[in-house]
């Protein structure tokens, strides 16, 4: 007989049972709603064991890949760990930081060499463990990518009164010991089809994952058009904005476009007319870019650009399993779930 | 047996253009799309189609009690008879873009239209 083991206990399957029914019978309250495999409402993760595909039906690709599956259609084969999908691992990974580099006024570039081999896509994140307060754990889009990179890299903005940033900016020093877990999320690049549009929108150090998912992109030699939004108030609010030029001035298939919207960027663009963009990310990219029928959208940084953008790309043809989004919510905004039907 | 609308416009392959065709319209229809604001998207297209199967006769296993328990807060905000008109409409609208033919749409109207007690609370 199969089991399903949650939260450390382990539930025997009857014949024929869905996770969900087990769950449910033993008095475990999962989301559900349409039992029949389509709303998602029952997404769980299978943290060990393999689901059957018929469980992952109608799911992204990256979902799949890291073993989402609908509890209500899962009648698993072999004994499986199962996971809500959004508890947190506890951070267990050394890792050793290597450097610490400036690379706008808000902005560190941190590079970090984790003691054990860590299996991520360029675009992913890891939770990082502040040495001595084991209770404060936040997230970081990595910028580095696996094939290029020897080391991990994340782009930590001074988030104002932020006790991780804080730390990270100031006392945190090369040599500094720290634990780490990941890596999570699913926006990374998907090899397969390389003739495909990529639009990237980012604003601050969301650069960082799409940073590393755009270098992921060009040395799996992608070849259909690769555009790259990234915004700020002022430009002293971008960052890597040579090396990103002069990608684009070695990859044809690669346009980069900085936009700045602030209130005083007027003198900034009259300046440079050639070099900025006005405006916000999202209506940039939509100006150039009005119909994304069959793109792949990745949008990552402030959370109100994220869903905006999301819907606008969506209601711009994209489908919505080819928008993957990664909003930098900051422990003090941090909205709860949208009502759902 | 007759088949269902659900089959006969070609079953799960077709449900998933009818989301994206059925998802855009709500969102950028005046009179509902509020109730959409601030929702998780992927979930959101996950219920439309699971809606759609259930207004087109595909497999499903919504209760009434689903229904009206996964409305109840919407209700609380408001839904009434012209929203679930509104989305009728769009509905309607979608299967015609998709060239299903009257009658079939009818049928499907029928089918969403038994819900509307149970989704308004009545």
């Amino acid at each position: 007989m199969t089991q399903v083991t949650f939260q450390g206990e382990q539930f025997l399957l009857h014949e024929q049972e869905t996770v969900l029914d087990c769950l449910l019978r033993n008095g475990i309250a999962i989301p559900n709603s349409c039992r029949s495999g389509i709303c998602q409402t029952c997404l769980m993760e299978a943290v060990s064991g393999k689901v059957p595909a018929v469980a992952q039906k109608g799911l992204k690709q990256a979902w799949r890949e890291q073993q989402y599956f609908l509890a209500c259609t899962c009648v698993p084969e072999q004994n499986i760990e199962a996971a809500l999908p959004d508890e947190q691992t506890v951070p267990h990974i050394k890792a050793e930081v290597l450097s610490k580099k400036y690379l706008n006024k808000q902005i560190i570039r941190m590079r970090l060499r984790s003691l054990q081999p860590l299996d991520y896509q360029a675009g992913q994140f890891i939770h990082l463990q502040h040495a001595d307060d084991r209770t404060l754990i936040r997230s970081y889009s990595l910028a580095s990518v696996p094939t290029l990179d020897q080391v991990l890299e994340i782009h930590v903005r001074r988030v104002p009164n932020g006790r991780m940033s804080g730390w990270l900016h100031q006392q945190c020093q090369p040599g500094q010991q720290l634990l780490l877990s990941g890596p999570h999320g699913d926006c990374y690049y998907i090899p397969g089809q390389e003739q495909q549009g990529l639009l990237l929108l980012a604003t601050g150090s969301g650069l960082a994952p799409i940073w590393g998912i755009l270098r992921d992109a060009l040395q799996y030699n992608h070849q259909g058009p690769i555009r790259l939004f990234h915004g700020g108030l002022n430009g002293s609010d971008l960052y890597l904005v040579d090396e990103l030029r002069e990608l684009a001035d070695e990859y044809r298939q690669f346009a980069y476009f900085p936009c700045l919207d602030g209130d005083s960027v007027d003198e900034e663009i009259a300046a440079a007319p050639e070099l900025f963009y006005p405006g916000r990310v999202q209506d940039q990219a939509l100006n150039i870019q009005p119909d994304l029928k069959g793109w792949r959208v990745y949008l990552c940084g402030n959370p109100d650009m994220v869903n905006q953008a999301k819907r606008k790309a969506f209601m711009a043809g994209a489908a919505l399993t080819e928008i993957h989004a990664d909003p930098f919510v900051t422990a003090h905004n941090k909205q709860a779930d949208g009502l759902t039907v | 047996m007759s088949e269902s609308v659900y089959d006969r416009i070609g079953g799960e392959a077709a449900m998933d253009a009818a989301v994206d065709l059925f998802y855009r319209k709500v969102l950028a229809d005046a009179r509902i799309n509020e109730f959409f604001d601030g929702v998780d998207m992927e979930r959101q297209a996950a219920k439309q189609k699971a809606f759609l199967t259930m207004a087109l006769g595909g497999p499903h296993n919504y209760t009434g009690k689903d229904m009206r328990a996964g409305h109840a807060h919407l209700v609380a905000r408001g839904l009434n008879d012209s929203h679930f008109d509104a989305v009728m409409e769009n509905l309607g609208a979608t299967l015609n873009e998709l060239g299903v033919p009257d009658e079939l749409i009818a049928e499907a109207a029928a089918i969403a239209e038994s819900t509307r007690n149970d989704v308004l609370g009545r």
